[in-house]
């Protein structure tokens, strides 16, 4: 069905389109990242398990789990979400359905060839930038640059007066996110060596999470809480604040994640304070979209996709606490390098963001392929499966790292702290097993709903529409 | 209708980010530029040459673009004995790092002593060439510089490295492409806490210590100890060998995974090396059937094992 619309007429390929190709590819990648996640995990509980092959060994396989989860996953469902809500919002088509086709295709292939290198050891060093930046670049010109186009233009070709507060931050994200990959992988790009270069590797790690995954994962939920509700959004100034307090605060503190680095403590003391301004646009989005649902709290318990997204946003509370006082020096000081941060990234990408784009994916589908979702039961049990994985998962990891803290604090023999951690390392992989299981369960429902789910009548949405198993 | 009504806001958009970029980037980048080299960044980058990850001279970061370090006891030109030195050899072809590819980098006085005494801008890539570490001073102030031994002393690469031998090369500049690739570094960091414990994991890293040096590899999430200093708290070539071929060895409750497939097809005596036999009798010693482990067979001196350990021993 792809090849056959890839080079059809703009015309003729059905609007939706490119969002059901992203939303799939996103499940898909989700399934592979949770997956690799899982083995990584497993690899850490049980060293022996799976031993002395090059291509099973942990140092090969964690940045893979990293990049598939951001890249794959999480960014994929993003131009789902881009794809799908840029025209709705603006009252028009997409600007170019064939573009966001072309884009799906080769995003899917240049992630699935950059994954393998990354697998064959072929790195940049770099965290969070490991690619080699030949890949770099194919990921921005060929993936990223169509995607941000067609926001743009859409927006640009739009039959509103307005635009709206997801719109903002679709176009304003995107653009920050090129910014981003471009700057961030200048030491690649030029070989800058040295303090520039560690310094440059965490701006973009940090910058990647502050201006693309954040801002993107709350601007969903703009979308998604006051149509799927039937709320007006609580306050438009509210979100004004939380835009801009996003492009100023969150765009700065990036030498936060080096405060043991001798890099200028002018610099370091700055980013401290911008990070707890973190807060800022935290509690301005929590609380408007807390507030956007008066009078319909019901729907929290009803509705698979509110509950989905509300849940990510009240993850985003423990989030933006821990966020914007881990990096204070005294708090780092004690959690810096330690499991507290694999959790904390963890309910970053896994709590937040995936709980917020998961109804965004669930609730885009149903509304493409004009079919209610097969399964209430499955859906409940992936909530169940996703939010009791997470918690295990960031719970166990939290506490692991606390032990560490104390452990780096009091100098105990390394070998001790990796002892006490041990149960935790198990709890964790068995968090992180619960949810790729339920992601699995995921793509069965969504193609269930493609094959048998009840067609939607015109003019009806599919959240009028009861469940009916 | 485009952007037309939001105007001011497109621009406010430019403003706030031109900002923050310019604090986040300009004004550090003054910081950084004007930092100096330390006498460990210069080693540093003459150990690992241009670059420790992926380069199109070393695409599958196998370590073959590295350079090598030696320790000469005899001038390599005239073959007189002499006070033992160390040397980084840089083979025909094998780029050179920043620090001489941008005598800049190196920050004011050492680029100047690098450049005027140590005749750095001489070398060239095509014929290779062999650099000192040496302590000069530049306006009355010591620095440390970079010697271009091939034109200053007429040394010439594979004469330094046959006048030193196989055991006086260290190929640490290929074992940072192995600590890279294997993703040591996901669990090992090389930056300690600023407050921790400097009696074990030794001092933490001076401002000048990163000159030149890419990726500096850092890492973020610590599972096992720093490996900055780790060279000067266990110095045992046997220790790393029995570590890296299967930690469970030397440490029974460690997570580290087995590094034997670094080993290759043969160890340092030609043997073949028989990976099945091995893991069957350590099992077999893990269940009490054995008194003693299986012997780990030494690397030989082109593996990658030899190069991990040597990059491992030399962190100090």
């Amino acid at each position: 069905m792809l090849m056959k619309y890839l080079f059809a007429k703009n015309e003729d390929i059905p609007p939706g389109t490119a969002t059901l190709f992203f939303s799939f590819s996103s499940i898909v990648w989700f399934i592979i990242g949770t997956g690799l996640g899982s083995f990584n995990a497993a690899k850490l509980a049980f060293p022996d398990w799976v031993t002395g092959m090059e291509y099973f060994a942990f140092g090969k396989m964690r940045q893979v789990h990293v990049m598939a989860v951001i890249f794959g996953w999480i960014s994929m469902a993003f131009a789902a979400a881009m794809m799908y809500i840029t025209p709705a919002l603006g009252n028009t088509k997409l600007w170019s359905e064939k573009l966001a086709l072309w884009s799906c295709m080769n995003w899917n292939i240049g992630l699935a060839l950059a994954l393998i290198s990354l697998w064959m050891g072929m790195t940049s060093g770099r965290e969070y930038s490991d690619f080699i930046y030949p890949f770099d670049l194919i990921i921005l010109f060929g993936v990223i640059l169509p995607v941000a186009l067609n926001v743009w233009m859409t927006i640009a070709h739009r039959r509103t007066q307005g635009i709206y507060t997801t719109n903002w931050f679709f176009a304003g994200s995107i653009f920050m996110l090129m910014i981003v990959l471009l700057v961030g992988n200048l030491p690649e790009y030029f070989h800058l060596t040295g303090l520039t270069e560690a310094y440059l590797t965490w701006w973009n790690a940090h910058n990647i999470l502050g201006l693309w995954i954040t801002p993107v994962a709350a601007a969903i939920a703009y979308y998604t809480i006051p149509k799927i509700t039937g709320n007006p959004l609580y306050s438009h100034r509210i979100g004004h604040l939380h835009f801009w307090s996003i492009v100023i605060f969150y765009s700065t503190p990036a030498a936060h994640h080096l405060m043991s680095a001798p890099l200028p403590e002018w610099l370091k003391s700055f980013a401290s304070v911008e990070g707890v301004l973190i807060l800022v646009p935290a509690i301005a989005f929590v609380s408007n979209i807390l507030l956007t649902l008066q009078g319909k709290w019901n729907m929290f318990v009803e509705n698979i996709e509110v509950r989905f997204t509300v849940t990510g946003v009240l993850l985003a509370i423990p989030l933006n606490m821990q966020g914007g006082f881990q990096q204070t020096r005294s708090i780092n000081w004690y959690i810096h390098g330690t499991g507290w941060i694999v959790a904390h990234a963890h309910l970053a990408l896994l709590g937040f963001s995936t709980f917020i784009e998961v109804a965004a994916v669930y609730y885009g589908l149903q509304m493409i392929m004009k079919r209610k979702l097969y399964s209430l039961a499955l859906a409940n049990f992936h909530f169940w499966m996703l939010l009791i994985g997470f918690s295990i998962y960031w719970i166990s990891m939290t506490i692991a790292g606390l032990i560490q803290g104390a452990g780096k604090i009091y100098e105990v023999p390394y070998i001790d702290i990796v002892i006490a951690e041990h149960p935790y390392m198990i709890a964790r992989w068995f968090g992180g097993t619960l949810v790729f299981l339920g992601n699995c369960v995921w793509l069965y429902n969504m193609y269930m709903t493609a094959r048998e789910g009840t067609v939607v009548p015109q003019g009806r949405m599919v959240h009028e529409l009861a469940y009916e198993r | 209708m485009a952007f037309r009504e939001y105007k001011i806001g497109a621009v406010m958009f430019g403003v706030a980010l031109s900002l923050s970029m310019f604090i986040t980037l300009v004004m550090p980048s003054f910081n950084i530029i004007s930092v100096g080299s330390t006498a460990v960044a210069l080693d540093k980058q003459l150990t690992y040459g241009y670059n420790s990850g992926f380069t199109f001279s070393d695409p599958f970061l196998t370590g073959g673009a590295a350079p090598h370090r030696v320790v000469l006891r005899k001038d390599p030109a005239s073959g007189a004995d002499m006070e033992p030195v160390t040397a980084y050899v840089f083979s025909a072809g094998m780029p050179f790092p920043s620090g001489i590819l941008h005598p800049a980098v190196l920050g004011e006085g050492t680029d100047d002593l690098s450049v005027e005494q140590g005749r750095i801008n001489e070398a060239s890539v095509e014929q290779g060439a062999v650099f000192l570490v040496q302590h000069g001073s530049y306006n009355g102030a010591e620095y440390p510089y970079i010697e271009n031994a091939t034109a200053t002393r007429g040394w010439l690469p594979d004469a330094v490295l046959t006048a030193a031998g196989d055991a006086n090369t260290s190929y640490a500049g290929a074992g940072k492409v192995i600590f890279v690739r294997e993703g040591c570094w996901w669990c090992h960091t090389l930056l300690p806490e600023q407050t921790q414990d400097f009696q074990y994991f030794g001092a933490p890293p001076y401002l000048g210590d990163f000159n030149g040096e890419s990726p500096t590899a850092f890492g973020s999430d610590r599972k096992a100890p720093d490996l900055l200093r780790v060279g000067a708290r266990n110095s045992s070539k046997e220790w790393m060998m029995m570590h890296f071929f299967n930690p469970r060895l030397v440490q029974p409750h460690s997570i580290m995974p087995r590094f034997d497939y670094l080993w290759g097809e043969t160890d340092a005596n030609g043997n073949k090396i028989d990976y099945t036999a091995w893991r069957k009798e350590y099992l077999e010693y893990r269940r009490g059937e054995r008194i003693t482990p299986p012997e780990v067979p030494v690397p030989a001196p082109g593996s990658e094992a030899r190069y991990l350990i040597d990059f491992v021993l030399n962190l100090k």
